[in-house]
C-alpha cells in the first residue's frame, strides 16, 4: 500500500475557476459598476481583509484582540504624516503605514503576550487607547480634530492622468478607481496569502495550535513563536488596510481612525457570523454584513443592536458560524487546508 | 501643598475606580470570566437610576435601593441563561458574547436615551467640601472612597465569613469537586454575578452624581476597572482597591502637569506596572 497526501477536494477545483472568474469580474468593475457600487465594493473588500487578519489572530492564533484599531489608526496616520510632512506620494506612503503598524506591534506583543485570554483582549485595547491619545497630541496632523489630505497629494496619485484618459472620467472618479484596484489587490493577496500560508508546515502548526494548544506543543509546535508571527503579520496587514481606507476617506481624525466600533466590532461581527477559524467564513460574513447594512442601516443604532444580538446568538447556538453550518451539512471546503492521506494500491497508477 | 492636594484627590478618585473594578474582580475571582460589558452595565445602571429619579422624584440614594435588586436580577438572569453557557476551557466564547453584549447595551441606550450627557441630581452635596487637615476634600469624592472601602470589606466578609462565601471559594478552586459536595456551580455563578451587579449599581450612583455620563462612556470605565484589577493582582479584592488608587493618583498627577495627559498617564502606569510585575502587586489566583 502506498499513500499520498491530498488537500484538494472535489468542490475546490471548480471553485478555483469560479474564484478566478469573480476576481476578473471585480478587476473589470470600473467598466460595469457605477461610482457608488465601486465605493461599496471598496468597503466590502477592505472590511474582508481586516476580517481575515483578525480571523488569523483570533481564529487561528487564539489571540482575541480588541485593539486592532491601533494598527488601522497608526497605519492611516503614518500615511498622512508621510504625505504631509515628508511629501511622499500617498500610494508609496501606504507601505509606510504597514511598516509603522509593524513597528508598533513589536512592543505591543512584548507587553500583551504577558496577558492571557481576556486580559490580552483588554490589554491590546489599552495599547490602542494609548496610541490614540498620543496621536491626538500630534499637532502636525491636526491633533484631536484631525486633518485632510493635501489637495496636490490627492491629485498627484500615480496613474491618475492615465485612468482619467482611459475611462474618460473626472479626477475624483479616477481616484476611486485606483484605490478600488489597490483594495482588490490587497484583498486577493490577503486571502490567497493566508491560504498559501495555512498550507505550509507553519500553517499546519498554526491550525494545530488553534485546535488544541497542549496537543500541538506535545508534538513539537512552538506555540509562542507562532503567536509572534501571527500578531506581526496581522498588524502589518491591518496597517496597510488602515492607510488605504483613510486615503480613500481623504480625511482623518483620532476618533475615526481609532474607532473600536468601526475597526474591531464590525470585523468581529463579520468573523463570528461568517464562521471563525476558516477562510470562507469572513467572506460570507462580510456579504451578510453588507446585506444587513444595506437593508437596516437607516435604523441607526438599532442596526448595531441587532448585529450584537446576532453575534451572541451565533456564538451560543452555532459557534462555527454560517459557514460552519454549511460545511457541516454539505462537507464543502472551498479553501481546503486539511491534509488527507489517500491510500492507494501500488498496482494502480500513481497520481 | 499642591503635591499633597493632588495626592489626596488622586486617592479619592481611586475609590471610584475601585468601585468600578470590584464587581469585575469578584466575577473574575470566582469564575475566571472577564465581562467586557462591565463598563456598559455601569452606564446602564446609571440610566436606570436616572429613570427612577425622574419618574418617582426620589433622591439618587433612594433610587439605589430600588435599582440594586433590579440589577441583581439582571445579573442573575444574564449569568444563568447566557454566560453560564459559554464558560469553559475556551476563552473565546465568553469574550465574544460579552463584547456583543457591550455593543447591544451601548446602542440600545443610544436609541432610547439619546447621546446627550446626563447627570444624577444630588443637590448641594455635589459641591460641598470639608476642610481635612491641610486640604479641602469634596464630600462626594470622600463618600465614594468610603463606599469603596465599605463595599470591599463587605465582599471580603461575604467571601471569607459566610456559607455563601465558602461556596464561592469552593467553586472558584474546583467547580467539579464542589459539584460533588452538593453545590451547583452554575447557581453559585449566577449569585456571584448578581452581587457584582449590586456593586455595579453602587459604582453607577457615584459615577452619575459626580460627572456627566452618556451611552458611549462604558468602555473607558471597563478599561479603568480592568487596569485596577490587573495592577492589584488577579483575584485579590484589596489589591483591586490599591490598583484603583494607583490609577487615580497617576491620573491626577498627569492632569496636574497637563490636562491632556490625565488618561494617558493612568494607562502608562498600568503598562509600567505590568512590565515590572506581570502578575500585579498582590496576586492571589494562579492561572
Amino acid at each position: 500500500m502506498q499513500g499520498y497526501v491530498k488537500t484538494a477536494t472535489r468542490a475546490s477545483r471548480p471553485f478555483v475557476l469560479l474564484l478566478a472568474l469573480v476576481v476578473i469580474a471585480l478587476a473589470l468593475a470600473p467598466l460595469w459598476a457605477s461610482r457608488n457600487t465601486l465605493q461599496d465594493l471598496f468597503f466590502i473588500l477592505t472590511m474582508l481583509s481586516l476580517a481575515q487578519f483578525w480571523n488569523l489572530l483570533a481564529g487561528y492564533g487564539g489571540l482575541v484582540s480588541i485593539g486592532q484599531q491601533a494598527f488601522v489608526g497608526l497605519g492611516a496616520y503614518a500615511m498622512f504624516g508621510a504625505v504631509i510632512l515628508l511629501g511622499i506620494g500617498p500610494i508609496q506612503a501606504i507601505l509606510l503605514g504597514g511598516i509603522a503598524a509593524l513597528a508598533l506591534a513589536i512592543p505591543t506583543a512584548f507587553f500583551a503576550f504577558r496577558l492571557q485570554g481576556a486580559y490580552f483582549a483588554v490589554g491590546t485595547w489599552v495599547v490602542a487607547e494609548v496610541v490614540r491619545l498620543c496621536v491626538s497630541m500630534w499637532q502636525a496632523v491636526g491633533g484631536g480634530s484631525g486633518t485632510s489630505l493635501p489637495r496636490d497629494a490627492r491629485d498627484g496619485l500615480i496613474g491618475l492622468d492615465q485612468i482619467m484618459a482611459l475611462f474618460s472620467v473626472r479626477g475624483a472618479e479616477a481616484r476611486d478607481i485606483i484605490l478600488y484596484w489597490l483594495a482588490l489587490c490587497v484583498t486577493v493577496a490577503t486571502v490567497l496569502g493566508l491560504y498559501a500560508f495555512l498550507r505550509t508546515r507553519s500553517g499546519l502548526a498554526l491550525s494545530a495550535v488553534r485546535d488544541n494548544i497542549a496537543a500541538a506543543r506535545s508534538v513539537g509546535v512552538r506555540a509562542e513563536g507562532m503567536r509572534w508571527r501571527v500578531f506581526l503579520i496581522a498588524a502589518f496587514g491591518t496597517g496597510i488596510i488602515g492607510a488605504l481606507i483613510f486615503l480613500q476617506n481623504g480625511r482623518i481624525s483620532p476618533d475615526a481612525a481609532f474607532s473600536v466600533t468601526d475597526w474591531t466590532a464590525f470585523v468581529f461581527f463579520i468573523v463570528i457570523i461568517g464562521g471563525i477559524g476558516t477562510i470562507e467564513g469572513p467572506i460570507i460574513g462580510v456579504l451578510v454584513l453588507f446585506a444587513l447594512q444595506s437593508a437596516f442601516a437607516q435604523f441607526g443604532a438599532w442596526y448595531l443592536v441587532m448585529l450584537g444580538l446576532l453575534a451572541i446568538g451565533v456564538t451560543l447556538f452555532a459557534p462555527k458560524g454560517l459557514w460552519g453550518l454549511i460545511s457541516a451539512r454539505t462537507g464543502l471546503s472551498l479553501f481546503p487546508v486539511r491534509r488527507r492521506l489517500i491510500l492507494s494500491d501500488p498496482s494502480e497508477d500513481k497520481p | 501643598m499642591l503635591f499633597i492636594d493632588t495626592l489626596v484627590q488622586g486617592v479619592l478618585l481611586g475609590g471610584l475606580y475601585a468601585l468600578f473594578a470590584a464587581g469585575l474582580s469578584l466575577v473574575f475571582g470566582i469564575m475566571r470570566l472577564v465581562n467586557l460589558a462591565h463598563g456598559d452595565l455601569i452606564v446602564l445602571a446609571a440610566y436606570l437610576m436616572l429613570l427612577v429619579v425622574t419618574v418617582l422624584g426620589v433622591s439618587p440614594f433612594v433610587a439605589l435601593l430600588i435599582c440594586a435588586p433590579a440589577m441583581f436580577a439582571l445579573g442573575w438572569v444574564l449569568q444563568r441563561f447566557v454566560l453560564n453557557r459559554v464558560l469553559g476551557e475556551d476563552v473565546l466564547p465568553p469574550l465574544l458574547v460579552t463584547f456583543g453584549l457591550s455593543v447591544v447595551i451601548q446602542n440600545s441606550l443610544l436609541e432610547t436615551a439619546s447621546a446627550d450627557s446626563r447627570r444624577l441630581p444630588a443637590g448641594d452635596l455635589v459641591n460641598a467640601s470639608l476642610p481635612l487637615g491641610p486640604v479641602n476634600v469634596g464630600v462626594m469624592p470622600l463618600a465614594t472612597f468610603l463606599s469603596a472601602v465599605a463595599v470591599i470589606m463587605a465582599l471580603q466578609w461575604i467571601f471569607f465569613r459566610t456559607a455563601l462565601g465558602r461556596r464561592f471559594r469552593a467553586v472558584s478552586d474546583d467547580p467539579v469537586t464542589a459539584g460533588l459536595m452538593g453545590i451547583r456551580p452554575k447557581s453559585i455563578f449566577a449569585l456571584a454575578t448578581g452581587i457584582a451587579m449590586i456593586v455595579v449599581t453602587i459604582a453607577a450612583l457615584y459615577l452619575g452624581i459626580r460627572s456627566n455620563f452618556d451611552p458611549a462612556i462604558g468602555p473607558a470605565r471597563l478599561i479603568y476597572a480592568f487596569e485596577a484589577v490587573i495592577i492589584g493582582g488577579l483575584g485579590s479584592i484589596w489589591g483591586t482597591l490599591a490598583g484603583g488608587i494607583i490609577i487615580g493618583v497617576a491620573q491626577t498627577f498627569g492632569a496636574a502637569v497637563n490636562p491632556e495627559w490625565q488618561i494617558l498617564s493612568g494607562h502608562l502606569v498600568f503598562i509600567l506596572v505590568l512590565l515590572l510585575r506581570p502578575r500585579g502587586l498582590f496576586p492571589r489566583a494562579y492561572d
